[in-house]
C-alpha cells in the first residue's frame, strides 16, 4: 500500500530519473532546492545542542553539589532516554502544536541526557588528591570548581557534547513528525529515488562529521595539556 | 482531534486528544479516508506489535550473531582496535532515516532489505562492547587459562566469554533499544510495524497517529527494562561478588552513553 504512493512524484528528466536513479545531472540542477531544508536541519541541531548544553552543564553542577539530586535527575533521563524520538515528537503535538518549537523541546530533552550524564562521570572522575592539594591551598568551593574540577572533567564533557551533537544530527533528521522540517522531510518526500536520498543524506551525514570536528578543535584547544596524548 | 471551544481550554483538548489516542488502541473505528474501513482496535495493535518484535528481533539477532564472534576475536588477538572503537562513533554518525532509506533506494523495500538495515544499526554497540570486554580480561586470568593447557579457541568460549557477558549484554541492550526505536519508521519500506499508524496517518488519523506513539513508548521502555533485569540476571555469581567495590554514597551507575535512541 506504501508502495503506490511512490510512484506520485513528478521529477523532470530522462530515463534516470524515471528508473530512481542516481543522476548526477539531476542533482545538479536540483541543489538549490535543498538550501533552506539544510540549514533548517543546521538551526534545529545547533539550538538545542546549545540550549541543551547550558540546561544540563548547570544542572550537573548543581547535583554535583547536592548530591541527593543525582538518583531522580538520572532516573529521570534513563526513562526519557528510552522513548523513541519519533514518538516524542508526536506525543508534544498535541501539547506544544507543530512547528520548530516542538521538534527544539524534543531534541533539547536529547541533548540533556548526553551532556548530563558525561559531566557528572567527569567530575566524579576528578582525582581526589587535585581537589585535596587545592583546598590545601586555600581555593574556595568556587574556586574548586572553576579552576580545577572543571578543567579536568573537560575531556568527558567535550566527549558528551560530541555524542549529544551526532546524535542530534540524526534526531532531528526526524523532526519533519513534528511539523519543524530539516533535511528528513526531503528525505521521505522522495525515498525511492536514490539521488535524492544520496543528496539529502549524505548532507546529514556531512553535518555531523563537520560539527564533531569542529567540537574536536576546539577541545584541542581548550585542553592543550591533553594534546601529547591524542 | 480538537473538539467544541478548543482554543478556551487548551488543557481540556490535550486530555481528550490524549484520551481519543488511547480508545483508538482499544477500539476499533472508522478510517478518516473510508468510513467503511475500520482501523486500530487491539486485534489490529496486537498483529502490528508482533510484526514490530519480529522485525527487531530478527535484525538483533542477526547483529549480535556477527558481532559478538567478530569481537571475541579481534579482541583476543588484541586486533581492529581502530575499527572496534569507532563503530560506534561511525553508527552515530549515520542518521537512522538515512541509513534506512538508502537500504530503501539502493536495495529494495520489503522485509529483507528493512531488516539488514537494522541488523546494521544493531552491529556497532555490540561489536564495541565485546571487544572493550575480551580486552579488559585480566592478563592473569588469560596467562592461567593458557597454563593449564587450554587452546585460544577454549580460552575465548571458556574464559573470556563468560567474564565478558555483563558488558555485551549491555551493548545488545543499547543495540535492542535502538532497533525497537527505529523499527517505527519501518512502513517507509513496506514492512508493518507499531509505526504503521503514523507513517500511514491518512488512513489512521491523529488518533492512531498518538496512539501508535504511545505504544512504541511503552514497548521501548519496556525491553529496556526487560533487558536490564536479564543483565542483572545473567552477571555471574563471581563477578557481582568481585564487582563490589566501596560505593561512595549516591553513586548511581553512571555509564557513558555509546549511542542514543533514534
Amino acid at each position: 500500500m506504501t508502495l503506490a504512493q511512490v510512484q506520485i512524484q513528478k521529477r523532470e528528466g530522462g530515463t534516470c530519473e524515471a528508473n530512481n536513479g542516481f543522476c548526477p545531472d539531476w542533482i545538479a540542477d536540483n541543489l538549490d532546492r535543498y538550501v533552506d531544508p539544510f540549514l533548517q536541519h543546521v538551526f534545529l541541531t545547533v539550538t538545542s545542542v546549545a540550549i541543551g548544553f547550558v540546561i544540563a552543564f548547570a544542572l550537573a553542577l548543581l547535583a554535583h553539589r547536592k548530591r541527593w539530586l543525582l538518583p531522580p535527575l538520572s532516573a529521570s533521563s534513563q526513562i526519557l532516554y528510552g522513548i523513541p524520538s519519533v514518538a516524542l515528537f508526536l506525543l508534544l503535538l498535541p501539547i506544544t502544536g507543530r512547528g520548530s518549537v516542538t521538534g527544539l523541546i524534543a531534541l533539547v530533552s536529547y541533548t540533556l541526557i548526553f551532556v548530563f550524564v558525561n559531566v557528572t562521570t567527569g567530575l566524579d572522575g576528578v582525582p581526589k588528591d587535585s581537589v585535596d592539594a587545592a583546598r590545601g591551598m586555600g581555593l574556595t568551593e568556587r574556586q574548586l570548581l572553576w579552576r580545577v574540577e572543571v578543567p579536568l572533567a573537560l575531556p568527558e564533557i567535550f566527549a558528551g557534547l560530541r555524542i549529544a551533537t551526532t546524535t542530534t544530527v540524526g534526531l532531528a533528521a526526524l523532526a519533519f513528525f513534528a511539523g519543524a522540517g530539516g533535511l528528513g522531510e526531503e528525505i521521505t518526500r522522495d525515498k525511492g529515488f536514490q539521488s535524492n536520498i544520496a543528496v539529502a543524506g549524505g548532507l546529514a551525514v556531512l553535518l555531523a562529521l563537520v560539527l564533531d570536528l569542529l567540537i574536536l578543535s576546539v577541545q584541542r584547544v581548550m585542553t592543550p595539556w591533553r594534546r601529547a596524548a591524542m | 482531534m480538537a473538539k467544541g471551544g478548543d482554543v478556551s481550554i487548551p488543557l481540556a483538548s490535550v486530555f481528550s486528544e490524549f484520551g481519543g489516542a488511547i480508545e483508538f488502541l482499544f477500539k476499533a473505528q472508522p478510517s478518516d479516508l473510508d468510513p467503511n474501513t475500520k482501523v486500530g482496535g487491539v486485534s489490529e495493535m496486537l498483529g502490528l506489535l508482533l510484526n514490530h518484535v519480529a522485525l527487531s528481533g530478527a535484525a538483533v539477532a542477526i547483529g549480535t550473531a556477527i558481532a559478538i564472534p567478530l569481537g571475541l576475536y579481534l579482541g583476543h588477538h588484541g586486533k581492529g582496535e581502530f575499527a572496534a572503537i569507532n563503530a560506534s562513533n561511525v553508527g552515530r554518525a549515520i542518521p537512522t532515516l538515512v541509513l534506512l532509506t538508502v537500504f530503501i533506494a539502493y536495495i529494495g523495500v520489503g522485509f529483507v532489505p528493512i531488516m539488514l538495515a537494522l541488523a546494521l544499526l544493531a552491529l556497532p554497540p555490540v561489536l564495541t562492547n565485546t571487544w572493550v570486554a575480551a580486552r579488559q580480561v585480566e592478563r592473569e586470568t588469560v596467562d592461567a587459562a593458557r597454563g593449564m593447557g587450554m587452546t585460544d579457541s577454549q580460552i575465548i568460549q571458556r574464559v573470556e566469554l563468560p567474564l565478558s557477558l555483563p558488558t555485551i549484554f549491555a551493548g545488545i541492550r543499547v543495540a535492542a533499544v535502538n532497533v525497537v526505536a527505529t523499527a517505527t519508521i519501518a512502513p517507509l519500506g513496506s514492512v508493518d510495524s507499531l509505526g504503521t499508524p503514523i507513517i500511514s496517518g491518512n488512513v489512521y488519523g491523529a488518533d492512531g497517529r498518538l496512539g501508535a506513539a504511545i505504544a512504541v513508548s511503552v514497548l521501548t521502555l519496556a525491553v529496556s527494562g526487560a533487558l536490564a533485569a536479564l543483565q542483572r540476571a545473567i552477571t555471574p555469581k563471581g563477578l557481582k561478588m568481585g564487582a563490589e567495590k566501596p560505593r561512595r554514597r549516591f553513586s548511581p551507575n553512571l555509564r557513558r552513553r555509546e549511542t542514543a535512541t533514534p
